[in-house]
């Protein structure tokens, strides 16, 4: 599923190392927080997953791509077997939800059918039925998160990967968001969750890995967040 | 999920749909990017056609620029009309006007009627005479070499420093327009390709999450690609129009003026195919080449 053998990571024009020597496997069917403060490296352990940065050093594979000698063509494959989430939703404003979820299958190119057929139980699924003509703006930030949601689901993928999900949500959303990621998990999908919420970590017993400058300070099955000498 | 060929279809239904609508979303982009096409296509039109008509005007005043073949006066009018076969055959040579000596006489008498001195000319006086009109003016002294070696050509009148007038005209006027068209064409591409830009920047984050669900770079490409391509078109559609219009009411002035007894101009249906046509070339060219060039920047992602 996922596999990182010894990644390093230096950003050229500052020198920064976001990573330095990770080992981190993940298999299929897994639920995952990744946690760590600012500037720990978590935003960088996604950008190589989803391949928009490459290692310095290392391997990476991700649902048998090996992303170290990946080829810019074959990019939109990797992609098409994830989901990703972000933050700030980044959900297309001029299109209403089901446009917004239905994009992501026009993308693989689906026919019309199975896009009528597959929308609207995906839509269901997060709770949004109904809502299929709202424009993002129309809805609240917890609905919108679950349109991203319902996007990242759409394609069947067979891992999500979630960066901050509930930054912008209210602690009553935030669980609610999460209970729906648990709820994906449980049908089968692997679910990365990259947050710094530690309660909200806390209240879930998952495997835990926690990151800090760079490096893996702990990976535990007991659900708990632990910054380590930062926290 | 495999590509179907329905899916595939609907792929190509969708992409064209994104282009369509992209335009009447971003309607005020659109509306720049169309003005921006419209104003340099008509200043570039307008001066393609200015140069097109100076360039008509020379050829007109060169196809009336003749070189005269004077007969031997030793031949008989009946010989000197035989040596038409041999003359329209030199090359260069568009149309040759056999003129008796009489007819010369008659001519010249009508240039200085009155003058009492000119009465009394015989027509003795004059040679039989060939008006030659040639194809090209440059190779004027080409032709007169040529003439001159016609058995029973005696001399040859030609004005070989106006047609090489002429011709430095042509070229000048040629070489400048050239110029300048390219100059236009080059700040038209820059100037579109800078809005198109400015359109793109502001969709930057929808091909990020276009990326990021797995869009290929042609997915992403192509509705801005056929929008660039739509807006093109309408441009230069537009500026056709508009072109039509300056320039029916430019000539209009030209000729109820006193310059149009000295000039004539080119009809505008006589130059609205190949306009028509170069104008929706560009269009076309600079709308995809703009779009391409735009979000080029974008797919690196």
């Amino acid at each position: 599923m996922v596999r990182l053998s010894n990644v390093s990571m230096v950003y050229e024009n500052s020198g920064t190392v976001a990573a330095n020597g990770i080992d981190l496997e993940i298999s299929e069917g897994e639920f995952v927080f990744l946690v760590g403060p600012s500037g720990s490296g978590k935003t960088t352990i996604i950008k190589l997953l989803t391949g928009e940065v490459l290692p310095t050093d290392g391997e990476i594979y991700v649902n048998n791509f090996n992303l170290r000698k990946i080829k810019a063509r074959k990019l939109p494959k990797l992609r098409r077997t994830l989901g990703v989430i972000f933050q700030d939703f980044r959900l297309i404003d001029d299109k209403n939800v089901y446009e917004n979820v239905a994009f992501a299958m026009r993308v693989v190119g689906a026919s019309n059918k199975e896009i009528s057929e597959r929308v609207p139980y995906v839509l269901e699924l997060v709770g949004l039925e109904g809502r299929e003509k709202r424009l993002p703006q129309e809805l609240s930030g917890g609905e919108q998160q679950r349109v991203a949601i319902a996007r990242a689901l759409v394609n069947s993928p067979s891992l999500i990967i979630a960066d901050e999900p509930t930054g912008n949500l209210d602690p009553v959303k935030s669980l609610e968001l999460m209970l729906l990621l648990e709820k994906i998990n449980e049908l089968g999908t692997t679910v990365l969750v990259v947050t710094h919420e530690k309660e909200l970590v806390n209240s879930f017993c998952k495997r835990v890995v926690a990151l800090d400058q760079g490096s893996i300070i702990s990976d535990g099955m007991d659900g708990y967040y632990c910054y380590g000498i930062h926290e | 999920m495999g590509i179907t060929a329905m899916g595939f279809m609907n792929k190509i239904g969708y992409l064209f749909k994104e282009g369509f609508r992209s335009i009447t979303t971003h309607g005020f982009m659109s509306f720049a990017s169309v003005t921006i096409i419209i104003a340099c296509l008509v200043i570039m039109g307008s001066f393609s056609l200015l140069a097109f008509n100076i360039d008509a005007f020379i050829n007109k005043l060169e196809s009336e620029n003749e070189m005269l073949a004077f007969v031997d006066e030793s031949y008989s009018e009946t010989q000197a009309q035989a040596l038409e076969p041999e003359i329209a055959a030199i090359p260069n040579v568009s149309k040759v006007e056999f003129v008796t000596r009489e007819e010369a006489m008659d001519s010249f008498k009508k240039g200085y009627e009155n003058d009492s001195l000119f009465n009394d000319i015989d027509a003795s006086v004059f040679r039989d005479r060939y008006v030659v009109y040639l194809d090209d003016i440059s190779l004027m002294a080409k032709t007169d070499t040529d003439l001159r070696a016609v058995e029973g050509i005696a001399d040859v009148s030609a004005q070989l420093d106006i047609s090489q007038g002429f011709v430095t005209a042509r070229n000048i006027v040629s070489a400048v327009s050239l110029v300048l068209i390219v100059i236009l064409f080059v700040v038209s591409v820059f100037i579109m390709s800078n809005t198109i830009k400015l359109t793109t920047f502001g969709r930057r984050e929808e091909i990020a999450i276009m990326k990021m669900v797995g869009a290929t770079n042609s997915f992403i490409r192509t509705p801005f690609v056929i929008e660039g391509l739509v807006l093109g078109l309408i441009g230069s559609g537009i500026a056709l129009l508009l072109e039509w219009g300056i320039y029916t009411l430019i000539c209009d002035k030209i000729m109820t003026s006193i310059a149009g007894t000295y000039v004539s101009v080119l009809a505008f249906s006589t130059l609205v195919l190949p306009l028509a046509g170069v104008f929706a070339a560009i269009g076309v060219v600079v709308g995809t080449f703009g779009g391409t060039i735009a979000i080029r920047n974008y797919l690196k992602v």
